[in-house]
C-alpha cells in the first residue's frame, strides 16, 4: 500500500466515529481492554464506543503509516512487515491491544531504550473532541514544528481530553538481526556495567538476579557485541522474561540500582537505562524504596491538569471517572 | 518612540508601532509608566541588569528574522527567582513579557510584540551547566547555555547533545526548547523534544513548576512534551534536564555529486525506501555548492547540479553496510562521484562546507530570506521544481541547502534590500513557496517554528477547530495572554488574512 491520498470512505468513517461520540452524554472509548484499569474504571453508566479500525496507508519510502485507532497492534505489524518496517509500540498483548489504546495509556514498550518512548512515535492525531468535532493535531511528516504539540499531550491522557480516531506513526526498518541474550548465573552480571558498555542496545532487562539483553541491527554488529561485551556470562535465549502485571513504576534510571535492596516485594523486571519497572506488587516496591504510592503530583501541576480538562472537556463527558493524575 | 530610529523606519502602509494608546487587557493590570516599571524591575533584579536606553531597547526589537517589534525594557535575570520576579513585575505593570535566548530564531518568535510594548526577559546570563551525570547520560543546564558549549563540555564523557541546529555555536538550549529545534543529525537521533527529560518552568503567573521528570513516565499528562516547541508562549524554562547521547563508535561521511537535482532527490527517496536511516542526509544545490567551495575549499564539485552529504553512524558493521548501500543507490541514480570520508579531519571539512552555507552565500548577495517547510520525502522533485520556477518568475536568485532525509526544505532567497521593490518580490515568492509545500501534503515549518512569520498561514494546514484546540493548551498555561502575545496562533479576527502582520511589527 503506497497510495498517499485519503479517500472519502476513510474520512466518512472518521466522521461516523465523531457522530457516534456525539455531543452530550458521558462516553468512553474501548480498545482491547488490555489495560482497562489504568487510571481507574469509567463511571458506571458511561456509554462505550469503539474507534474505527484498519491501516489506511503505509508508505515505506516515507517511513510513516496512517492507521485507525481501533486497529490491533498485531494487525498493524503484519501490514508493516510486508514493507520491511515496524513501529516500536510493543504492548504485552499485541493481538488484543489497539493502537489507540496503547497511545491513550501511553506506556512505552520494552524496546524504548533504542526506539524511544511511545509518544515519539506519533506524528499526527485525528481525535474527536468533547463537542463531537474532528480535530487534527500534528501532520503526516517526520519533522514538524507547525503549531502546538497536542499529539504528545494526548498520548497518556487516557481519553480524557479527546478520543483518538486515527494516527500517523513513524516507522522504523525491521532490523536484520534481532536476538535476545540472558545471563547464565544469577547475580553474576552487573546490568549497569553491561548497559554502559553496549552501544544502542534495544533492551536491557533486570530482575535482581538475571539480566536479559536484546541486540538488534546488522548481524556482524550483533555478533560482535554479543561476543565482546556480553561474553561467556550470557547465552542466547528465545525472548524476554514474562513481565509482572501487578503494576508499573517509573524511576530515574540512575536510581534503579536501589531495587537490589527491596527484599520480599514480589517479582519485578526493570528496564535498565530507561527506568520503568513492571512489578507484582508495585506498592510494596515503592514502599521499600521510600517512594510515594501512587506517585505524587505537585499541586500547581494538578491545577494545570484541571485548566486543560476544563477547556478540552468542560462538561467532563470524556472518560468520566478516569484520572490521569491525582485528584 | 524608539521604534522609528535610524534605518529601521517601517515601510509605508504597515501601520504605526503600538503606543500606550493601544494598551490592552492582555496583561491584566493597569498600564503604568515605563519609568516605574524600570524601577521595580531594578529592585527585583539589579539596576545594571535592567536596560532601557534607546540604543539597547532598539537592539532587542529584532531576532534573526526579517521582523521587528518594540520592547519597553530589557532585563537579564540570573536565577529562577529573578525570572519569576521579572514576570510578576511585568504583570503587575500591565505589561506582557517575551522570553529570549540568543535571538537566533528565524520566525520572529523573540520579536517583542503585544498590545503594549513588552518586557523582554533575556536568559543569556543564565549560562551554567549545573550538573552532568555521565552514567545516567543526562545533565541539568541553565537555559542560556549555548548548544555547542554543552556538547563540548560533555565530549570527555563520550557524550553529546544530539540536536545540532546550524546556529549551534550561538543558539541557547532554552531557545532550542522553545522551538523544538532540529539540525542535520536529528534524522536519526530525533529533535529537541526527544532529548529533554524535565524542566523547571516559570509559568506566566510567576509560579514555578517542574514539568516532566528524570524518570521515564512521570505521573500525569506530558506537559513537558506540550511545553517543548511552544515558542515561549507558555512560560520560561529556567533549568533544563537534557538527555545526552553516546558518541557513535563508527562514523562515515559520504559526498555524492549529481548532474541534476532530480537524481539527487531520487537518491534520497531510494535510501529511505531501502530501510536505511542515515544520521544525516543533506542536499545542496549548484548555487550553494559553488558559494561554499569558494569559501571553504572543501573539494566540493563546483560543476554539480546538486550534492548530497550523507552521514551514517553506529556500530562498524552497520555503518559499512549502509555506506556501501548508499554508494550503490547514488550510482544507480547517476551520481558522478561518491567520496567516502572516514577520517575525522576530512569529515570535519565536509561538514564545515555544509555549516558555512549561510555565511558563504553573502558573497553572492548581501541579504537572504531563509524559508523552512517540510514535505513528504517522495515530493522533493515536484516541489523543488516548482520552487525554482517561483524564484525565476519573481526574478530572484534562490538556492537550496536542506535536510533532505526528513523532507525539511530550506529554500534560500538571495537579494539586496537596497534594490527598490525587491522585498515585495521576496515576500511574494516566499508565500508561493509555502503554498506549494502545503499543496504537496507538507507542513509550514520543520524546525524554525511559526512565531510571527507564519502565524497567519496556520489556516492553510489547520481548521478553525484544530486551531481552537491548540489555543486551549496555550490558555491553560496563560489564560491572560501575557506571555509572548501574538505568536503562533492567528487571532480569530485575522484568521485567513495571509501575512497580515500585527501593528507594531514590520519587515
Amino acid at each position: 500500500m503506497t497510495v498517499a491520498s485519503r479517500d472519502s470512505v476513510v474520512d466518512s468513517e472518521l466522521a461516523d466515529f465523531a457522530t457516534l461520540v456525539g455531543t452530550d452524554d458521558p462516553v468512553c472509548v474501548v480498545g482491547g481492554r488490555t489495560q482497562w484499569e489504568v487510571g481507574g474504571l469509567p463511571r458506571p453508566g458511561t456509554r462505550e464506543v469503539v474507534a474505527p479500525a484498519g491501516v489506511v496507508s503505509h508508505q515505506p519510502e516515507e517511513m510513516i503509516v496512517r492507521v485507525r485507532a481501533g486497529t490491533t497492534v498485531a494487525a498493524l505489524d503484519s501490514v508493516l512487515a510486508m514493507g520491511g518496517q515496524m513501529v516500536a509500540l510493543d504492548p504485552v498483548d499485541p493481538a488484543s491491544a489497539t493502537v489507540g489504546g496503547v497511545l491513550a495509556v501511553g506506556h512505552s514498550g520494552i524496546r524504548r531504550l533504542r526506539y524511544g518512548p511511545a509518544r515519539d512515535t506519533v506524528l499526527e492525531v485525528r481525535f474527536v473532541s468533547a463537542r463531537g468535532q474532528l480535530v487534527k493535531a500534528g501532520g503526516p511528516v517526520v519533522k514538524n514544528v507547525t503549531g502546538y504539540d497536542l499529539c504528545r499531550l494526548l498520548v497518556g491522557s487516557l481519553g480524557t481530553l479527546g478520543l483518538i480516531g486515527e494516527v500517523v506513526l513513524r516507522c522504523h526498518p525491521r532490523p536484520a538481526a534481532h536476538r535476545w541474550f540472558g545471563s547464565v548465573e544469577p547475580g553474576a552480571v552487573d546490568p549497569f556495567a553491561v548497559f554502559g558498555r553496549l552501544y544502542r542496545a534495544s533492551s536491557v532487562l533486570w530482575d535482581g538476579a538475571h539480566v536479559w539483553v536484546l541486540l538488534e541491527g546488522h548481524p556482524d554488529d550483533v555478533d560482535a557485541q554479543a561476543a565482546d561485551v556480553l561474553g561467556p556470562g550470557f547465552a542466547e535465549v528465545a525472548g524476554p522474561p514474562s513481565l509482572p502485571v501487578g503494576g508499573r513504576l517509573s524511576l530515574a534510571p540512575g536510581n534503579l540500582r536501589a531495587l537490589s535492596g527491596v527484599g520480599r516485594s514480589g517479582r519485578w523486571v526493570a528496564q535498565v537505562g530507561v527506568g520503568t519497572v513492571q512489578a507484582d506488587e508495585p506498592s510494596a516496591v515503592a514502599a521499600a524504596l521510600s517512594l510515594p504510592w501512587p506517585p505524587a503530583v505537585a499541586p500547581r501541576i494538578v491545577v494545570l491538569h484541571h485548566e486543560l480538562k476544563q477547556r478540552f472537556d468542560p462538561d467532563g463527558r470524556l472518560n468520566p471517572g478516569r484520572l490521569v493524575a491525582g485528584p | 518612540m524608539t521604534a522609528t530610529a535610524s534605518r529601521d523606519v517601517p515601510p509605508e502602509g504597515t501601520g504605526p508601532a503600538v503606543g500606550p494608546a493601544a494598551a490592552g487587557a492582555a496583561a491584566g493590570a493597569a498600564l503604568s509608566s515605563v519609568g516605574d516599571l524600570i524601577a521595580d524591575l531594578g529592585r527585583a533584579l539589579a539596576p545594571d541588569r535592567v536596560r532601557s536606553s534607546a540604543t539597547e531597547v532598539a537592539l532587542y526589537r529584532r531576532d534573526a528574522s526579517m521582523l521587528a517589534g518594540e520592547a519597553a525594557v530589557i532585563c537579564f535575570p540570573l536565577t529562577t527567582e529573578e525570572v519569576a520576579a521579572a514576570v510578576r513585575v511585568s504583570r503587575a505593570h500591565g505589561r506582557p513579557f517575551v522570553p529570549r535566548g540568543s535571538g537566533t530564531g528565524l520566525a520572529g518568535g523573540a520579536v517583542p510584540t503585544g498590545p503594549t510594548p513588552p518586557v523582554v526577559i533575556v536568559t543569556t546570563k543564565m549560562n551554567q551547566i549545573l550538573s552532568v551525570d555521565p552514567v545516567a547520560r543526562m545533565a541539568w543546564v541553565q537555559p542560556g547555555v549555548l548548544n555547542l558549549d554543552l556538547s563540548r563540555a560533555v565530549a570527555r564523557h563520550g557524550l553529546h547533545f544530539a540536536p545540532d541546529p546550524s546556529s549551534q555555536q550561538s543558539c541557547t538550549i532554552g531557545g532550542n526548547v522553545a522551538n523544538n529545534s532540529g539540525g542535520p543529525h536529528c534524522l536519526l537521533h530525533g529533535v529537541t523534544t526527544a532529548h529533554v527529560l524535565a524542566m523547571e518552568v516559570v509559568l506566566p503567573d510567576g509560579s514555578v513548576v517542574e514539568l516532566g521528570g528524570l524518570d521515564p513516565e512521570p505521573a500525569g499528562l506530558d506537559l513537558r512534551g506540550a511545553f517543548v516547541g511552544s515558542e515561549g508562549t507558555m512560560g520560561i524554562a529556567t533549568r533544563i534536564a537534557v538527555r545526552l547521547t553516546p558518541l557513535p563508535p563508527a562514523v562515515t561521511t559520504l559526498l555524492a555529486d549529481f548532474t541534476s537535482f532530480e537524481a539527487a532527490a531520487q537518491t534520497v527517496t531510494g535510501v529511505i525506501a531501502a530501510g536505511i536511516v542515515p544520521a544525516a542526509l543533506e542536499m545542496m544545490d549548484a548555487l550553494i555548492t559553488e558559494a561554499v567551495e569558494a569559501f571553504v575549499h572543501a573539494g566540493f564539485p563546483t560543476d554539480a547540479a546538486a550534492v548530497l552529504l550523507v552521514e551514517v553512524d553506529g556500530l562498524p558493521g552497520g555503518v559499512a553496510a549502509a555506506a556501501a548501500a548508499i554508494t550503490d543507490i547514488a550510482r544507480a541514480n547517476g551520481a558522478r562521484t561518491v567520496r567516502v570520508a572516514t577520517d575525522p579531519a576530512e569529515r570535519a571539512l565536509l561538514w564545515k562546507g555544509r555549516k558555512s552555507a549561510f555565511g558563504a552565500i553573502a558573497r553572492i548577495k548581501p541579504n537572504y530570506y531563509l524559508h523552512d517547510t517540510v514535505v513528504p520525502r517522495s515530493q522533493l522533485v515536484p516541489v523543488l521544481t516548482q520552487v525554482y520556477e517561483i524564484a525565476a518568475r519573481h526574478r530572484l536568485r534562490l538556492g537550496n541547502v536542506f535536510h533532505a532525509g526528513d523532507g525539511n526544505l530550506h529554500p534560500l532567497i538571495l537579494f539586496d534590500k537596497r534594490e527598490p521593490g525587491v522585498m515585495d518580490r521576496v515576500l511574494a515568492a516566499g508565500n508561493e513557496i509555502i503554498e506549494v509545500c502545503v499543496a504537496a501534503g507538507g507542513m509550514l515549518s520543520g524546525e524554525h517554528g511559526i512565531g510571527l512569520e507564519k502565524r497567519d498561514f496556520m489556516g492553510l494546514v489547520f481548521s478553525a477547530q484544530d486551531l481552537e484546540a491548540q489555543s486551549w493548551l496555550r490558555q491553560a498555561f496563560d489564560p491572560a495572554g501575557a506571555c509572548n502575545p501574538w505568536k503562533v496562533l492567528p487571532s480569530g479576527a485575522r484568521c485567513g488574512d495571509l501575512q497580515d502582520l500585527p501593528p507594531g511589527a514590520w519587515i
